[in-house]
């Protein structure tokens, strides 16, 4: 009796911090959407800062994520069959910037790259200077979001069927042909998964891309440096704003779901 | 042999495993090897390195005349160009694939230049020819142990190998279409005349699918010869308790050449 009395309460306390934590997350989207009303929502959306923000951010999201996804599959396709110990290590120093504060990657970035970092010198020489400009928010993005894409895709790489890797092989399935017609297919839903992901993070991104690319309007400011921008002018531009970058995460959270909930999945999963 | 003269896939390797040392010698020819042997005795491991998944410290493997590896000479054939069909014991059919993509997808690795037309025809030819048409444009996922198996052979042959290798042929299957699919890979096998090796537990399978056996112990071959030999005169206890129970049955065997230790020749 005791037993089942305390277990009760155990369930019942946990309802309820649950309760606390759910309402701590949903109630400042409640505010997001609610406060103001429309008209102040749409008043915002007209400011000056909105379209080239939303255009900026969509352009150099989309290049980051093809480039990351382009770079990473077959980097990841290596990883996670390389037996060499070195590919380990690669694959944990890969990771490093899950792990590093954006505005530490920023700097770090702008050290290297800037017109007076590391390499900056011999760009400029070469007549490219990428800090402060479009580049470096791809560049940026791309530093902060590659990890996300990659992780996902060696996991889904290293979760694959290792005889169905073999008896394509033994077919006479060449490298590429393993990797087009096989791996790829089957790691699908896993590899968008982690676009997503990766895209998500990218469009995202604020500290790296203020210190490295800064804040122009039009040229290197994104949706969230112009939110950030318009909260010193009027809260309900920065609230419209963030409405729209909350959609496009929502969107994609969609997409997420879409491919989690696939049926296929199941039946690509490795085998034991 | 009969069949030795046809073709024949020799194997002599030495490769390092986690508790103890792969070292294994086999001849196969016309005649279907069992390679048996308990849980981590290596069976697998060998017919990984024979396929050139494991590579192998010393030794040296040749398939109709044809050098798959050689520790001594730096030859060491990719997977993909040793023309050895592999079965493993869930059949490893693409998942992504329909049934007859399943086996365009083999004529496609060996043969740039046909068509897709050519392709698709020569695969349905392949179908056919196992009594599966009809299961043609379906997904795979839906087919019964049976159904799959003969997708897996017709797919394999396909690639025209020029060895079989089989892992647990029946292990997946319930015990209704093991009898099926034993009868039936039996014939295959009988009919194909691929030099071809057999990892199982089952004496079953070595009764219908293997006229030679090999006891693999520790990585070791404890002993090979013919299946009435080995039976008569099992190298190991655990060959003597796999094949007792089928004593009775094999007394067709003709009796041949017999022996132990590390090399098994004919």
């Amino acid at each position: 009796m005791a037993h089942a009395r305390s277990r009760r309460l155990y369930d019942t306390a946990m309802v309820g911090l649950g309760g606390i934590l759910l309402l701590f997350l949903v109630l400042p989207f409640v505010a997001l959407v609610l406060d103001g009303g429309p008209s102040a929502i749409l008043r915002g959306l007209g400011c000056s800062l909105t379209w080239p923000a939303l255009r900026l951010s969509l352009g150099t999201t989309l290049i980051s994520v093809v480039l990351v996804v382009v770079g990473g599959t077959p980097l990841a396709w290596w990883l996670a069959r390389s037996r060499w110990r070195s590919a380990r290590w690669l694959e944990i120093l890969l990771q490093l910037p899950v792990v590093i504060p954006p505005a530490v990657g920023g700097i770090a970035l702008l050290l290297a790259f800037g017109r007076r970092g590391l390499f900056g010198g011999a760009l400029e020489r070469l007549g490219w200077t990428p800090a402060f400009s479009a580049v470096a928010v791809v560049m940026a993005q791309v530093f902060v979001s590659a990890p996300f894409y990659l992780q996902a895709a060696v996991q889904a790489f290293g979760r694959l069927d290792p005889n169905l890797l073999a008896v394509a092989r033994s077919l006479g399935a060449s490298p590429p042909r393993l990797l087009f017609r096989v791996a790829l297919p089957l790691a699908r839903p896993w590899l968008i998964g982690g676009a997503a992901m990766s895209w998500a993070r990218a469009l995202g991104e604020f500290g790296a891309t203020l210190m490295f690319a800064g804040n122009m309007t039009g040229k290197t400011q994104t949706l969230p440096l112009a939110i950030y921008t318009a909260l010193e002018l009027d809260i309900h531009t920065a609230q419209a704003l963030s409405l729209l970058l909350v959609s496009f995460a929502f969107a994609l959270l969609l997409l997420l779901r879409r491919f989690n909930r696939d049926p296929e999945v199941a039946r690509r999963l490795a085998t034991p | 042999m009969t069949g030795d003269s046809v073709a024949q896939l020799s194997v002599a390797v030495e490769a390092v495993l986690g508790a103890f040392t792969l070292q294994a010698s086999l001849e196969v020819g016309g005649e279907p090897l069992a390679l048996v042997g308990p849980n981590g005795s290596g069976k697998t491991s060998l017919l990984l390195t024979i396929l050139g998944l494991r590579r192998p410290e010393r030794g040296r493997i040749v398939l109709c005349d044809e050098v798959l590896f050689d520790a001594a000479l730096a030859i060491d054939r990719p997977t993909e160009e040793r023309h050895l069909a592999y079965l493993p014991q869930d059949f490893g059919l693409f998942p992504h694939l329909s049934v007859i993509d399943n086996v365009v997808f083999a004529l496609a690795c060996r043969s740039q230049r046909a068509s897709a037309k050519q392709r698709r025809d020569e695969a349905m030819t392949w179908l056919e020819r196992f009594g599966i048409g009809r299961l043609a444009s379906r997904n795979t996922a839906q087919l019964s142990g049976g159904e799959r198996q003969r997708i897996a052979l017709a797919r394999a042959l396909a690639s025209s190998p020029k060895a079989l290798l089989l892992d647990e042929p029946t292990a997946s299957l319930d015990v209704e279409a093991r009898v099926e699919v034993r009868a039936f890979l039996a014939e295959s096998i009988r009919s194909l005349g691929l030099p071809t090796i057999l990892v199982t537990h089952d004496a079953k399978d070595v009764e219908a699918l293997a006229s030679r056996v090999a006891v693999l112990e520790k990585g070791r071959v404890a002993g090979c010869g013919l299946l009435g030999d080995i039976r008569q005169n099992p190298p190991t206890s655990f060959a003597s308790k796999l094949l007792e129970s089928s004593r009775v049955a094999g007394a067709s065997e003709i009796a041949g050449p017999f022996c132990t230790g590390d090399a098994c020749h004919n």
